[in-house]
């Protein structure tokens, strides 16, 4: 009897722990991504400017990738919208990449990147001629912090009127 | 823009002594060599003959002290100082004391004479084994005044030479790219220096982006990569001239470049598409072709030094990792298999190693391994560092290095380091800016 009390208590003891560590484990993501990382990716707005309203005018990658996520391609999606309503718009897709990397990788990263945009836009009826794509790789960071939410905010292709 | 120079150099005394002295250059700077760089001696009308032209109080001591840094910074060698000389340099040029250079503990001596002779300078040295109470090399060089560094630095690479059994690297230069302005708005210039640091000069004005110069092996061309008219392309540089024209007609970013051991092609990438793929150009009739066919991203080609096989980066494993390929294209192979990513391979130009730049959990490592990827040893760790160049004999390597410049970790610093191939000797290379992708020339004069 007061052995299986004392298990018991000491059951109840362990399983506190594990839901405040949990909570802890928890908050300390929370504070420390502000809620604008996710999965790698920003998800803030610090840094986005508008093409037009509601037409963000950058889309934000995952370390060493170029894959769009869901919002990348809404935003993609947006932007096709509105050039479709301004055909006389062209564009120019820089792509860029985080200062972790070597500079000649990164390079063609940032094309990567540019034209995984690039290939969005054409499916949602842009024509190829009104797009030019170009890499500045990590020479022109938008943050310069070293720190991995700069580094989030600075793996972007952003979409810029040519004329 | 430099106009070639010619060093008139003959042997005063051909004398073939077994030289007791030698220095193990494979085993690093533990015990470097301690040796006696007597002042060069001139007489007072040569010394007032240069003072004018040169503005140099003594020349002699000038061009010694190019030679004593050289030899001190290569880590192999122990310059003593000064102030223990016990014979004047006129007398010791002449007929060293080799028991007063041996018991200051000197194993070598460099004595040597400037004179002014028909507007030009003469300079004469002498390699002294001390141990052996012997002269090992004696040479003379007629020049004109302003080419004084050089001599020095000739000097210097005949000194590392006859003492290692291996070519010297001194009489070289180092293009690289200068930095200033905040990281968002880099403003990046060309420029080139001796290899010391010394006659630094700015080849471009910083109106638009440039990257990764590279010295022709064969010449002092460079090839590197513009963003003039923001369009991203491999420009041919001609430092003598000061003429550039772009490298072939691609409807895209080129990028990456460098020269075949032979001066005759640029190797690069080209992008589109998203992928990167290796292509040649021959200068000569101007033929492109395309090495690689990849959807994967290739980049960072470099030649063997026979010409024979190309080491490059590649992503077509799912990660930057390093590959040798014949120059034709076939017969991929994947080298790198340690943990974490690889970048930026640079073949030895002695052949038998490929240095790289490591990327692992977090951390910029540079390091070399075998052509075959066996033997990888990392030579220094830091938070950021890339872009291994090499000394044209194959010892030191040349990088570049981002640190922070406070304690909370902002702020940052681009400055050029040479490490030797054993790890030892890891020092900075002072530059009047921030500096990145340095690349080493070929030795001036052979």
């Amino acid at each position: 009897m007061r052995l299986s009390k004392i298990f018991k208590n000491t059951l109840l003891v362990l399983t506190a722990c594990l839901v405040l560590s949990a909570c802890a484990t928890k908050k300390e993501v929370a504070t420390d991504i502000k809620g604008q990382i996710q999965g790698d990716v920003y998800t803030g707005t610090d840094t986005v400017k508008y093409l037009a309203d509601g037409v963000p005018d950058r889309v934000f990658f995952a370390t060493n990738e170029s894959i769009l996520t869901t919002a990348s391609r809404e935003t993609l999606r947006a932007q096709a919208a509105w050039l479709r309503k301004n055909p006389g718009i062209n564009v120019v897709l820089e792509g860029h990449a985080d200062e972790r990397g070597t500079r000649e990788y990164n390079l063609a990263l940032g094309e990567r990147r540019a034209n995984a945009a690039k290939d969005y836009l054409m499916t949602y009826g842009i024509s190829s001629d009104r797009i030019t794509v170009l890499s500045y790789g990590k020479e022109r960071p938008v943050d310069s912090g070293s720190n991995p939410l700069a580094w989030s905010k600075n793996r972007r292709s952003v979409t810029v009127k040519a004329n | 823009m430099t106009k070639k120079i010619l060093i008139f150099l003959f042997i005063l005394i051909p004398i073939n002594v077994n030289a007791l002295i030698e220095v193990d250059i494979t085993r690093g700077n533990l015990n470097p060599l301690p040796l006696a760089v007597s002042p060069l001696s001139i007489d007072e009308e040569s010394r007032k003959s240069f003072e004018k032209i040169l503005k140099k109080e003594n020349i002699g001591t000038e061009i010694s002290n190019i030679v004593e840094n050289n030899l001190r910074t290569s880590g192999l060698f122990n310059p003593l100082d000064k102030k223990a000389f016990l014979q004047a340099p006129d007398i010791a040029n002449l007929k060293p004391r080799f028991e007063d250079w041996n018991l200051i503990k000197a194993q070598a001596l460099i004595t040597g004479k400037v004179n002014f002779v028909d507007e030009k300078l003469r300079v004469e040295f002498r390699l002294w084994d001390v141990l052996a109470a012997k002269e090992m090399m004696a040479l003379a060089f007629t020049t004109v005044p302003n080419n004084w560094r050089r001599v020095g630095h000739i000097i210097s690479d005949k000194v590392y030479e006859r003492l290692t059994g291996e070519k010297g690297y001194f009489d070289t230069r180092i293009i690289y790219v200068s930095e200033e302005g905040p990281k968002t708005q880099r403003i990046k210039k060309l420029a080139i220096m001796d290899q010391d640091g010394a006659n630094n000069k700015f080849l471009t004005l910083g109106n638009e982006l440039v990257l990764t110069p590279r010295f022709n092996p064969a010449s002092q061309m460079v090839t590197y990569l513009s963003y003039f008219k923001n369009m991203p392309r491999v420009y041919l540089l001609d430092i003598e001239t000061g003429t550039q024209e772009v490298v072939g007609d691609f409807p895209g970013m080129t990028f990456a470049p460098r020269f075949s051991p032979d001066g005759k092609k640029i190797i690069m990438s080209f992008a589109k598409d998203g992928k990167s793929d290796i292509y040649t150009m021959d200068l000569e009739n101007r033929i492109v072709e395309k090495i690689t066919n990849h959807p994967s991203i290739d980049t960072s080609p470099s030649y063997s030094p026979d010409g024979k096989f190309i080491t490059f980066n590649s992503d077509r494993s799912g990660y930057q990792q390093i590959y040798v390929m014949k120059n034709d294209g076939s017969d991929v192979k994947r080298i790198s298999f340690g943990n974490g990513l690889y970048g930026t391979p640079v073949w030895s130009p002695r052949g038998d190693l490929i240095a790289f730049t490591k990327l692992h959990k977090g951390k910029f490592y540079i390091g070399v391994m075998r052509t075959d990827g066996s033997g990888e040893r990392l030579l220094t760790e830091n938070y950021y560092q890339e872009a291994p160049s090499w000394s044209p004999n194959g010892r030191v390597l040349i990088f570049y290095r981002e640190t922070k410049t406070n304690a909370k970790g902002e702020g940052f610093s681009a400055k050029l380091w040479s490490i030797d191939l054993t790890g030892y000797n890891e020092r900075q290379i002072n530059t009047p800016t921030d500096a990145s992708d340095p690349s080493w020339s070929s030795l001036l004069s052979n």
